[in-house]
Parts: C-alpha cells; sequence; structure tokens
C-alpha cells in the first residue's frame, strides 16, 4: 500500500512531462490525486480500525525506510486532501490560464507562463516528495526529500515567468537551502549522539535508545535541525522567503506550499521533538518551540497590521499558524493535542483562502489590498467564501481552528504560564483586528466603478474546493468524530505529547 | 677554540651576502634570456662607491649621515644573533627574536628618517610606502616567530633552530609549512622584491625603497646597498634554518648544506620575481595581510594542538 | 598519515582565506571545485579504504570537481555579467572576518561536547569553512557568488560529518549528493532567468517584495 502511494504520483509526474496533449496531463493530474486520496483514506480506515494505530509500525521489507505511524499518517493524510482539492483547482486553473494568461495585466506585467507540462510534472512529483516526507522513517533520508520539495517546487513558484516572481523563487531556493544545509549539520549532530548506542539515524532505533544518548550532542542536534526545518516551516526570525513565494506563487501553489509542505517541515522538528522527549530533553525543547512559537505570532501581528498584499496577509496568517503548532506542541499535553488540530484545521482553511484569493486576483487583476472594494458586488460567491475563510482562520466558532486555539490556550492557564496565556490572547486578537479591517473592506467597501469592465463569471469549479474545505473545518468545529480523535491521540504518542 | 666556528660563519655571512643579490639577478638574467650582470657586480659597486667621496646637500643635517651607518650596523648586530646553519652565532640569549625585531624596526625608522631629512616630496613618499607595508610585514614577521617559539618551546633563536628537527616537521609539519610561506612573503616585501616593488625600476612613482635612497652618494649608498645585502640574508637565512633541520653533527657539512639552501633560496626569488608582475600598490598591503593570516593560522594552529 | 591529512586541513583553511580574498569569479569557482575536491580526498587517508568508500569519493570527486565547475561556469557565461565578484565589504574586512570566524571556530569546537577525532583542526576548519560559505552569501552581491557560499556550507558539512564518523547509510549520503546536485543544477538555471529577466545577476536588485518599504512607496 505505501509503496503504491509512494509510487502512484512518481510515475503520474514523470508521465506528465511525456504527455504532450493538455487534456491527457490534466486528466492524469485529477485522476492521480483521486486515486491518491482513496488509496491514503483506505490506510487511514485500515490502521484506525485494524487497531494497528499504537506501538510500532508495522515491519516488513523497506520498513526501515518507509513506514507509517499514526503521525506521519496525520501529516500525509492532510497533505493528500489538500492534493485532492489543489488538483481540482488546478485543471480549471490552467484550462483558464491558456485562455486568458497575464491575470495580473492591470499591474502592467505581461508574461508567459512555464510550459504547462513542467507545471503539472512538478506538482506531481512535489506530491511524491511530501508523500515520502511524512512515510519516511529515517532523519538521513527524511532530511534528503524535505530538500528535494524545495527543489521540486521551486519551479511551481517560478510559473509566471516575470521578475517578481524570480525574485521570490530565487529566496525560496537560497534561504530555505541554506536552512536546510544547516539541519544536515543536526542530522550529524544526532549520528554522533548515538553513536555509542549504533542507533545511527533511523527513527525507532533512536527512540528506542533515547536514553543512551550523548544530552549535550542531541541538544546540539535539536537545536540545528529546529533551524534548518524552522526555515523551512517559516518560524520567525527564519520567515524571510515565505511571504515572497506565498504572495507570487500561482494560488494553487501557495495553498500546497501553506497547508502541506509547511507541515511537512514541521514533521521534521516533531520527529526530533519525540526523539528528545524520550531521552529526558522535554523542557529545553519544550522552552525553545515556545519561545520561537510566540516570536512568530508576534512577528506575524506586527507585520500584518499595514499589509498592503492580500496574499502577502495570508502568507503572514500562516506564519502566525505556525507559531501557534509549535507553541502547542512546546507546551505539550492537551495542547499538544491542540497543536495537531491545528494543523489539520489550519491547512484546510488555508488552502481554501489560497484558491478563493486565485479567484479574487482572476477577478480584480490586483493584489493591492487598496484595490479591491465592494467584492460582493462582483462575485458574490467569491465574498461569501473570503469572508467565510476568514471567519474559520481567525477562529471563530465553529472552526477547528477555535477549537485548536483554545485548547492551546487552556493548557497554557492549566500550567500556570499566565503572562504566556495574556500575550497570546493579545496578539491573537491583533491578528484578528488586522485581518478583520482587510478582509470586511475587501468585502463590503465602496467599490469604484471602473470603465469598461467586464462582468466576472465565477468559476465554479475553482470555488468548490474551497467551499468544501470550510465545510470540512466548520464542521470538525463542531463535531471531532471518534476516528480522527483516535487517529489524533496516537499521533501524540509519536511526539512525546502525552505526559 | 670553540670561537672560531661562530666567527667563521660571521665572516663568511658578511663575505657572502652581497652574492645573494648576485645570484636573483643571474636567474632573472636567465629567464628574460639576458647575458646579465656579472655574479660579483655588487662587489664592483661597493668597492667603487667606497672610493668616491660623498656629496649631501645643504638641506641636510646630521640625521641624513646617520641614517645609512645605523641602517648596516642594526643589520651586522641581527647577524651576529641569527644562527647560522641551525647553530648558533656569538651572540644568543633568551628573547631575542624581539631583539633583531626591534633592530629592523631600528634601520627601517634611521632609513626613513634620512629619507625625510632631504626635504625631497619623493622621498617623503617612499617614506611613507615603506611605513605603510611595515604596519603589515611586522605583526606577520612577529606573530611569525612566535608561533615557532610555540612549535619548538624556545624563546632564542638559537635555540628555536636548534631545537627544529626532522621530528618537528614530522609532528607539526602543516604549521611550519604556513611559516615558511609566510616568512618569503615578508622577504619579498622588505626587501622590496618583485611583487612588492620593483629594485630595477627608476620611476619615482612607482618606488619605494629605492626612492628613499637617492640622494644618498658614495659610501653612504654603499652602506646602504650593502645593509639591503645583509637584509635579504637575515631573511633569507631564517628560511634557510627552517627548511634545513637537519643536524649532521659535522659542521662543515651542514654549513656547505646551508649556504647551498641560501643559494636555492636566493634563485627562487628570482624565480618569482621573473614570472610575477609587480603588485599594484593598493593590493601591497592584501599580500602582507595574507602572510599575517599564514602566521596567525600557525600560531592558532600551533596552539590548540 | 594524520600529518598529511592535516595538511590538507590547512589547505582547506587556505582555500577558505582565499575564497575570503579572491576578486575573479572564475578563480572563484575553481577554488570551491579545489576545495570540494581536497574534501572528497580527504576519508581516503584514514587508513585502508574499502570499494565503497573508493567509490564514493569517486563520485564526490567528479560531481564537485568537473560537474559543479562546469554548471556554474556555464551559467557564468551565460549571465554575460561582470566578470569579477563585487563584494559589499572591502577584501582586508572579509579576510579580517575569515580570520576572527576561524578563531571563533576553534573556540567553538574546543567547547563543543564532540566524541574525540584522530585529526587535529578537522572541527574548527569545518566550522570556520560553514562560517566562509555564510560569509560569501552575505557580502556577495552576485547570484552565482551565493550559489558558491552554498556549496562552502555544503563542503564545510561534510567534512564536519568527517570529524564525527557518522556513518549515514549508502542510500542517505547519495540522497545527499543528489540534492546538492539538483540544487545546483536548479540555481543554475534560475540564474540564467535572472540574468535574462534583469539583464544581470546582482541579487541587490532583487529587492521588490519587502515589507519594509517606506510607506510613501505605496502607490
Amino acid at each position: 500500500m505505501i509503496t503504491a502511494l509512494l509510487l502512484l504520483p512518481l510515475t503520474a509526474g514523470i508521465l506528465a512531462f511525456i504527455i504532450r496533449g493538455d487534456v491527457v496531463r490534466r486528466a492524469l493530474l485529477l485522476w492521480t490525486a483521486r486515486a491518491h486520496f482513496s488509496l491514503m483514506a483506505l490506510l487511514v480506515i485500515d490502521r484506525v480500525y485494524g487497531g494497528l494505530l499504537s506501538g510500532a509500525p508495522a515491519a516488513g521489507a523497506g520498513a526501515a525506510w518507509f513506514s507509517y505511524d499514526a503521525l506521519g499518517l496525520l501529516f500525509a493524510g492532510i497533505a493528500s486532501l489538500l492534493f485532492l482539492g489543489a488538483a481540482h483547482y488546478a485543471v480549471k486553473y490552467l484550462a483558464l490560464e491558456k485562455c486568458d494568461p497575464g491575470e495580473e495585466a492591470a499591474d502592467g506585467f505581461v508574461f508567459n507562463n512555464a510550459p504547462e507540462a513542467v507545471f503539472t510534472g512538478c506538482l506531481l512529483l512535489f506530491m511524491a516528495a511530501m508523500t515520502a516526507v511524512t512515510a519516511s522513517r529515517n532523519m538521513g533520508l527524511l532530511w534528503a526529500l524535505v530538500e528535494a520539495t524545495t527543489l521540486l517546487s521551486a519551479p511551481l513558484i517560478y510559473f509566471h515567468r516575470d521578475k517578481r516572481s524570480l525574485e521570490a523563487t530565487w529566496k525560496y531556493l537560497l534561504i530555505c537551502s541554506v536552512g536546510i544545509a544547516l539541519a544536515l549539520m543536526g542530522n550529524l549532530f544526532l549520528g554522533a549522539a548515538g553513536l555509542k548506542t549504533g542507533a545511527g539515524l533511523d527513527l525507532a532505533a533512536l527512540l528506542g535508545k533515547a536514553a543512551d544518548l550523548d544530552k549535550p550532542l542531541l541538544k546540539a542536534a535539536f537545536l540545528f535541525l529546529f533551524v534548518g526545518y524552522g526555515t523551512k516551516m517559516g518560524l520567525s526570525p527564519f520567515h524571510t522567503w515565505l511571504p515572497d513565494a506565498h504572495s507570487e506563487a500561482p494560488a494553487v501553489v501557495s495553498a500546497l506550499l501553506s497547508g502541506a509542505l509547511l507541515n511537512c517541515a514541521f514533521l521534521g522538528i516533531l520527529r526530533v521533538n519525540a526523539v528528545c522527549s524520550q531521552a529526558g530533553l522535554k523542557d529545553f525543547t519544550g522552552g525553545i518551540l515556545i519561545l520561537f512559537g510566540l516570536f512568530s505570532v508576534v512577528t506575524a501581528a506586527l507585520f500584518m497590521l499595514g499589509q498592503r498584499d492580500y496574499k502577502r496577509l495570508l502568507a503572514y496568517s500562516s506564519i502566525e499558524h505556525m507559531g501557534i503548532l509549535a507553541l502547542g506542541t512546546g507546551l505539550g499535553g492537551g495542547a499538544a493535542f491542540g497543536a495537531m488540530l491545528g494543523a489539520l484545521s489550519h491547512s484546510l482553511t488555508k488552502a481554501g483562502l489560497f484558491f478563493t484569493s486565485g479567484v479574487v486576483l482572476a477577478s480584480e487583476k490586483t493584489k493591492r489590498i487598496a484595490d479591491v472594494r465592494g467584492l460582493w458586488r462582483r462575485a458574490p460567491c467569491t465574498a461569501a467564501l473570503w469572508l467565510a475563510g476568514f471567519f474559520l482562520i481567525t477562529g471563530m466558532p465553529p472552526s477547528g481552528v477555535f477549537l485548536a486555539k483554545f485548547l492551546i490556550l487552556k493548557e497554557a492557564i492549566r500550567l500556570d504560564h499566565y503572562w504566556l496565556a495574556c500575550g497570546y490572547l493579545f496578539f491573537l486578537a491583533v491578528l484578528f483586528a488586522g485581518m478583520a479591517k482587510v478582509f470586511i473592506a475587501m468585502t463590503f467597501g465602496e467599490r469604484e466603478p471602473k470603465t469598461g469592465e467586464k462582468p466576472f463569471e465565477e468559476p465554479r469549479g475553482m470555488l468548490a474546493p474551497a467551499a468544501a474545505f470550510f465545510l470540512i473545518v466548520a464542521g470538525i468545529g463542531l463535531y471531532l468524530p471518534e476516528w480522527l480523535r483516535t487517529l489524533i491521540s496516537a499521533a501524540l504518542t509519536g511526539i512525546g505529547g502525552k505526559s | 677554540m670553540e670561537i672560531i666556528k661562530p666567527l667563521s660563519q660571521y665572516l663568511a655571512v658578511m663575505v657572502l651576502s652581497p652574492l645573494l643579490l648576485g645570484v636573483i639577478n643571474r636567474v632573472k638574467a636567465f629567464f628574460a634570456g639576458r647575458r646579465g650582470h656579472p655574479t660579483l657586480q655588487l662587489y664592483f659597486d661597493l668597492y667603487k662607491l667606497f672610493s668616491k667621496t660623498p656629496v649631501y646637500s645643504r638641506t641636510t643635517t646630521w640625521v641624513f649621515r646617520a641614517g645609512p651607518v645605523i641602517g648596516v650596523s642594526a643589520m651586522v648586530t641581527v647577524l651576529a644573533v641569527l644562527p647560522f646553519a641551525g647553530r648558533p652565532s656569538f651572540l644568543s640569549f633568551e628573547g631575542d627574536f624581539i631583539f633583531i625585531i626591534y633592530l629592523l624596526g631600528l634601520a627601517r625608522f634611521a632609513t626613513v628618517l634620512a629619507a625625510l631629512d632631504t626635504g625631497s616630496a619623493f622621498e617623503g613618499m617612499g617614506a611613507s610606502r615603506e611605513m605603510q607595508f611595515a604596519v603589515f610585514a611586522e605583526p606577520a614577521f612577529f606573530l611569525g616567530l612566535a608561533a615557532l617559539a610555540r612549535v619548538t618551546g624556545q624563546t632564542s633563536l638559537a635555540g628555536m633552530f636548534g631545537a627544529l628537527t626532522g621530528d618537528t616537521w614530522r609532528v607539526a609539519a602543516p604549521v611550519l609549512v604556513l611559516l615558511t610561506a609566510s616568512f618569503f612573503i615578508v622577504l619579498l616585501a622588505e626587501n622590496s622584491r618583485v611583487p612588492a616593488d620593483d629594485p630595477a625600476t627608476h620611476l619615482e612613482l612607482t618606488m619605494i625603497h629605492e626612492v628613499m635612497a637617492l640622494d644618498h652618494s658614495g659610501p653612504d649608498l654603499a652602506y646602504i646597498l650593502y645593509g639591503a645585502s645583509l637584509k635579504l640574508w637575515v631573511f633569507g637565512s631564517l628560511i634557510g634554518c627552517m627548511v634545513l633541520p637537519r643536524h649532521s653533527g659535522s659542521w662543515a657539512s651542514d654549513c656547505a648544506l646551508f649556504l647551498l639552501v641560501m643559494f636555492v633560496v636566493a634563485a627562487a626569488v628570482g624565480v618569482v620575481e621573473s614570472s610575477m608582475a609587480r603588485l599594484r600598490l593598493i593590493k601591497v598591503p592584501y599580500m602582507l595581510i595574507t602572510a599575517f593570516a599564514f602566521s596567525a593560522l600557525a600560531l592558532i594552529f600551533q596552539m590548540g594542538r | 598519515m594524520h600529518t598529511f591529512a592535516e595538511l590538507i586541513i590547512v589547505l582547506i583553511i587556505l582555500l577558505d582565506l582565499a575564497l575570503a580574498v579572491t576578486g575573479s569569479l572564475s578563480s572563484c569557482i575553481r577554488l570551491v571545485a579545489l576545495q570540494g575536491v581536497v574534501a572528497g580526498l580527504l576519508p581516503l587517508l584514514a587508513g585502508a579504504p574499502h570499494p565503497r568508500a573508493l567509490l564514493f569519493a569517486a563520485v564526490i570527486v567528479t560531481l564537485k570537481g568537473a560537474v559543479f565547475p562546469w554548471l556554474l561556469m556555464r551559467a557564468r557565461d551565460q549571465s554575460g555579467a561582470r566578470k569579477d565578484v563585487e563584494p559589499l565589504i572591502s577584501y582586508p574586512a572579509s579576510i579580517a572576518l575569515c580570520i576572527g570566524a576561524f578563531i571563533a571556530s576553534s573556540w567553538m569546537g574546543s567547547r563543543l561536547p564532540l566524541p574525540e577525532t584522530q585529526v587535529a583542526w578537522i572541527v574548527p576548519a569545518s566550522l570556520a569553512t560553514i562560517f566562509t560559505g555564510f560569509l560569501l552569501i552575505t557580502t556577495r552581491s552576485k547570484a552565482i557568488t551565493q550559489v558558491l557560499g552554498y556549496l562552502v556550507i555544503e563542503n564545510g558539512i561534510y567534512i564536519f560529518g568527517l570529524a564525527l564518523f557518522v556513518e549515514q547509510p549508502m542510500m542517505v549520503e547519495l540522497a545527499i549528493l543528489l540534492d546538492v546536485f539538483v540544487a545546483v543544477f536548479v540555481m543554475g538555471i534560475a540564474i540564467f532567468h535572472i540574468s535574462r529577466e534583469f539583464d544581470h545577476i546582482d541579487t541587490a536588485e532583487l529587492s521588490e517584495l519587502s515589507d519594509w518599504r517606506r510607506a510613501g512607496d505605496a502607490k
């Protein structure tokens, strides 16, 4: 099953480079995503109801390299679901781009797009790499695959061949590659910490022999891996590439970057965090996670005020949520549960928002917040989704995000971190205010009639995935299904979150 | 009887050092495909200059006359301290490597003062450049000697080079290689050889050392030329002692080998001069900073062992 | 044998210094390649190499000594940019920073709780190399020097790995190499596009996207 999951997008990706016809290639993308999601769903059902979640992952040929534990499964499930939505969106998007390229014509940019085959191929390979990241059971392999996701997604960001996306691509490539190089240092430290035990970089062996690992070296390993994967994850102050890449990439790529890729990097941190927790360094790693988590929330809040570009605004919101995930993981216990739930809800909501932002861009031809007013008159469905997404992402109940944020707050108070709780609440309020101003103005503001503007026909196919994601997130907020609870609880054992 | 050997070593240095410049010139002539000066040209020049009467400008004072004398006597004293073929000379004491650095500084100071005393703009310019490069060269040299002291655990030059054996090379080869490179660069700069300065040029704008000697004549110029050749010997013999750590026990064979190495060093200088162009003036400090970096690295490397 | 290995370590440090002062782009590329080759040969000195190590060294030497310089030289030629490095700080400042980095890394090397290494100075040398890489990335204005900086960091990390004797499985090591290869390849393509779009490869021009613009810039 895992082999099929890994090979499916890989083969499809390679095929996409070869296939000439656009229609066939788009169908391939769509059906690969559907097949991938079905396989993933089967795997989740199998694991949850087969009672295989507790304990070590199943042994078998190649299990030392690739196999799923509950944590990996959770993240893989999120990525697969996102990819399903993204594929549906991308097919419509590519068709639209083909007839009407140059979506930012109002800014005076004239540009061509990258060949569609490269785009589709890289998209599929990117998915293959992310699937492999979630399944990998060896820290060295995990590293190589995370770096592979960087390299495979770089061409995606440079889909619109213009100066700005090139700049974003370059920053993304360089900052992430250098950051990930530091994670390689971390891996070396990790290997050195387990040198006497002979654990190598195998995750199961490291977890099993955690008590015998060399503590100072393990701390160094955690620091380097945290900075390395934290760069990729967009934790402040290593986040500088993120707003650029997210704002310049096509909406579908932004959605995947924000919803799936950041999670993959987070998984890297969670893996080493688990090893450290087993080795009794929980206070050390928790402190670092809380510090940088809160710092990311603060940074995001400050940069969101006065933001002029709505895709950058969403990017900073991603930084905020990554901060919240780190914060929740650092607090542990119920907050860790909140963090996992937050990862799921954030991915879906943010992907939905990016999908919607793509439609807004197609309608308004600009990314500047000040130029978008009275969206509901021109595109009522889009406006409704835009507003819904805003309520969900800022954590208005009922929303999975609300539940996540609330659980983290509760845990902070339970552990007597009152100042932390106050700061957290305050900056969430700042974030809410900052986003509310923008979203409400964009949706309801007074629209200046532009001359010669054609009426905008909303592409329903591009809005549907967003609507579906929003429904799921709201649904989680209302009722958390039992199987999901089981899955997340099992995932928590994988990060040492159970105290 | 034991005084004989150091004394004859010393005399040999005094007599042979102008030969080094002859060797350099022969090598350069060979590479340029010229016949070149006779190898003993400097001896003829010295003889000629000593038999002349000096001419002094009316603006100069005693400082001008003292410069060449102080310069050459400082060099003569340095050579009394410096070991020959790894064997101590007759003047040797703890910490004498600092002594020779100050003597070299004194010689430079006297030359620069004499140059400034002429009141000529050109000589002032040469003096300024000389001091500017010295600022970079001296720390490199000083750190290099300090690193060498650290390697051998001795603080006198004779002790350092006496303790430097083949085993030292086996243990601390990286440090010694760095030091040799550093000393060689300092040699080129201190003796105004090609990458730093061109001894053959007489274009005032690019000259450094030569320009300071423009107003000297007769025996004063002879002192300056002789002092320069002694200075070349000083730096050359440091490198020679460094790369030739073998002490066979036989004085005669050691000395013969050492002299051979000295001529090899001179030949190496000639090769460098023939194969490189003179650096632009603003690039010379880079070269000396490189030497400084080599010395600093050697010292750090040695301290951490 | 250790003396020989130490000589190589010194050579690597000297190459760091040389990188800090070299002004010509092509000699920078050659220096980085040389450093990669020298570092790739380093493990062969530690006793009798077995076939796996030989094979691996061969792969590294081909990649770093031949493929990368070729790719980068191509990018340099295509970009048609000025052929010097154009540092943002002066060369003496670069070399001072480099020496400072070396002193700092020797201090760090003595502080790090690392297992005992056989070859003196391998850990400080690797850290200094990593610092030099960061120096190249931060103080040089061209896109291509940033790639070079990335490669120097990679060299440093490789040497660091040798110092720690961490045996990674063959598959992982090859995957890492493949990643680095693809990274350089993709960056090479990106440089080509940058030179076409901007008429040069100066990253100082890549400043359109920023949240630090003054409010007056907003249209």
